[in-house]
């Protein structure tokens, strides 16, 4: 019977954990969908969801391992924007996309490299770091091109970024995004590397009392989410079929909105990348559940930013609660 | 003798420690710094182009300078106490758009003012609330009513549009006038500054936004109401933000769903730029002010020196990290003065 209850105990408590329950919802909103929504589960309508998707998944990958050590970059976006432009700019000169390609990867790699540089250096706040290098990479991106939009890359690429593998609802830029959440996945969980961000997270001092190095680990991550950033600006231009100074505006906020709303704790130190990618695809579909549905794109902003608040005051009040549940079992056990 | 008051003399002759004046002055030179970089900005711009500082050049600056100072002021306060506002900008769109709805109805001028104020008080209200009951982080919830606002705004307003012909003639007259080359609008900024300026200086109330600021713990141990406070903050930080709204509307009579878009950015610069620590419990209204003024005057100074404006953005993100990163430095460099100090005199 004991045991019983501790198994008991055991699920209660996985159900509690805030990113089985984005898992579960986001399973829920996509049974709901299929089944109620016309136009929803056919494939072309599901490889738009996850095309469109795919940008802030990229992103969220190395945003989540940033946010579980402590730190956050908001100049994700204004990388992006970045390497779109330097992209277009060197096509205009006449460079095979070959080339570019990897100067512009190079080049979000040296983005991250001066935000992880800023931060471990000198020892600034990432906030206000990434606030600043948001600015400043999105100005240099509007020096390079200006208003110009560069649409002619090789049908090629462009094939490859939009399209989709035959018939099915799978993106061929799935298939890589997949290795790279593998790699991840495996990264965060079941490496040295991983276990001790969330032990820089908790409390970086102690991490460092430990052995942790912890200036050189948050180094590499800022540098890896440079290198995301500029990878996802290149899909996006090519996705989008343009090179546009202002690409990827604002998406620092929705990869931040959806890695928060899969449970990654802001203070640190907690969150699974399961969860911060239930949260990233969860947003996709909603978003394009309410675009089916004709719901305007303005109330489904209000719709994101309602979950974002949920998302936090959910386990907060869940905690609440479990805590005088606790209370009330220990004064009755006293009592009886 | 009767005492008539208390004796205010202990704390005051207390002497201060050299360490404490020496961060004192530290943060003086701070605020100095950034008035000193400003004018050595507008000198070189007026040799290069003489029309600069004209009286609607100077009209200009000010003008442009008024709804940042505004909005920064508010945030800074939020920021004093450890926490920040994002959904400033989304605030300050939704009551510029109320405020001009209630006007294009005919309605009165200073009502439509007051209407801005309140929607942003009780925007400011639902934040504080959040922040300081829910006990959930500032970025997170902030982010999230950023959304809701604009998401609603745009709702409400639509395609629809509100422009300077609808709008009474002396609301837009107010708008662009003032005494001089000084702008009324400016005067409003001025004298909302200094009150809050002496309010965080001589307040109690105003000092427990610094003290729950640098050590939520310990203020809440002291006795601080630090729920009470921080919610005053937003709501505070709310009302000016509604308030810039409203002489965002007088400024440029022209207000759609996207207006205040990405605002929050460049008043949270303009609060960094300008001193005012994230991590809480220092700075001043004063430097962020000056931090408004000098990122406003960067856009005004570029485009007189003839310098494309595509170079403003980049310029406005360097000045930011440049202004942190200085502040890091001198920071690094009193510490280890004082630590000298301590040694010889210990």
């Amino acid at each position: 019977m004991a045991d019983s209850a501790l198994v008991r105990a055991v699920r209660w408590s996985a159900l509690k954990r805030w990113d089985s329950a984005v898992g579960a919802l986001l399973i829920v909103v996509l049974l709901l969908s299929f089944t109620t929504v016309d136009g929803f589960g056919n494939a072309l309508n599901l490889s738009f969801l996850i095309g469109n998707t795919l940008p802030i998944a990229l992103i969220a990958l190395p945003m989540t391992l940033l946010v579980v050590s402590g730190e956050i970059d908001l100049s994700v976006a204004s990388t992006a924007g970045l390497s779109g432009a330097v992209m277009g700019a060197l096509w205009n000169q006449g460079m095979t996309i070959e080339t570019i390609i990897p100067i512009c990867l190079l080049l979000g790699v040296v983005c991250g490299l001066i935000n992880g540089l800023l931060v471990t250096r000198l020892g600034l706040p990432s906030l206000a770091v990434t606030i600043g290098t948001l600015a400043a990479y999105r100005g240099i991106a509007q020096i390079v091109l200006g208003s110009d939009a560069v649409t002619d890359f090789p049908s090629q690429y462009l094939d490859f970024a939009s399209g989709r593998l035959g018939d099915t609802f799978i993106p061929y830029a799935f298939f890589p995004f997949l290795v790279l959440l593998a790699i991840a996945v495996v990264a965060l969980h079941a490496t040295p590397f991983g276990r001790s961000l969330f032990a820089v997270g908790a409390s970086e001092e102690a991490a460092r009392f430990s052995g942790v190095r912890v200036k050189r680990q948050k180094l590499i991550l800022f540098t890896m989410t440079g290198l995301m950033a500029s990878l996802t600006g290149v899909f996006w231009a090519l996705h989008y079929a343009s090179a546009r100074f202002d690409n990827a505006t604002g998406l620092e906020l929705s990869v931040v909105a959806a890695v928060l709303l899969g449970g990654i704790d802001f203070d640190g130190g907690k969150g699974t990348l399961g969860g911060a990618i239930a949260g990233v695809f969860l947003l996709g579909a909603l978003q394009n559940v309410m675009s089916l549905q004709d719901v305007s794109a303005q109330s489904q902003i209000v719709v994101t930013g309602v979950l974002l608040v949920l998302s936090v005051l959910g386990p907060r009040v869940a905690r609440q609660v479990s805590i005088a549940r606790a209370g009330r079992r220990a004064a009755q056990s006293s009592t009886g | 003798m009767t005492v008539t008051a208390p004796n205010p003399a202990p704390a005051a002759e207390v002497p201060k420690s050299s360490g404490t004046r020496l961060v004192d002055r530290v943060f003086k030179m701070r605020e100095l710094a950034i008035l000193l970089v400003f004018l050595v900005m507008i000198v070189i711009t007026q040799i290069g182009n003489s029309d600069f500082l004209s009286e609607q050049g100077i009209k200009d600056l000010l003008l442009n300078a008024t709804i940042l100072v505004l909005v920064a002021t508010g945030q800074s306060l939020v920021v004093i106490t450890r926490n920040v506002d994002l959904s400033v900008g989304s605030t300050l769109g939704i009551s510029a758009f109320a405020a001009g709805t209630y006007l294009q109805d005919g309605g009165n001028s200073t009502v439509a003012v007051l209407l801005a104020v309140l929607l942003g008080i009780g925007c400011g209200l639902v934040n504080g609330l959040l922040v300081s009951l829910g006990q959930v982080p500032a970025l997170v919830v902030t982010l999230g009513t950023l959304y809701i606002i604009r998401g609603i705004d745009s709702i409400w307003v639509g395609s629809r549009q509100i422009t300077a012909a609808g709008l009474p003639d002396g609301f837009i007259d107010f708008g662009s006038g003032g005494l001089w080359a000084v702008p009324w609008l400016a005067m409003i900024a001025l004298v909302v500054l200094v009150a809050t300026a002496y309010y965080l200086k001589h307040f109690g109330s105003g000092r427990e936004l610094y003290a729950l600021g640098s050590n939520p713990e310990a203020a809440r141990l002291a006795g601080i109401p630090v729920r009470k406070r921080i919610l005053a903050a937003y709501t505070f930080c709310g009302a000016l933000a509604g308030l810039a709204g409203a002489l965002y509307l007088a400024r440029f009579g022209n207000v759609d769903s996207g207006t205040g878009y990405g605002y929050e950015l460049t008043v949270v610069s303009a609060v960094v730029v300008g001193g005012v620590v994230f991590t809480g419990g220092s700075g001043s209204v004063y430097g962020a002010a000056l931090g408004a003024l000098l990122l406003t005057s960067v856009n005004s100074v570029l485009p007189a020196l003839g310098v494309s404006s595509v170079w403003v953005l980049a310029i406005n993100g360097i000045l930011l990290i440049l202004a942190i990163a200085v502040d890091r430095i001198v920071a690094l460099r009193v510490a280890t003065a004082l630590k000298k100090r301590n040694a010889r005199h210990g």
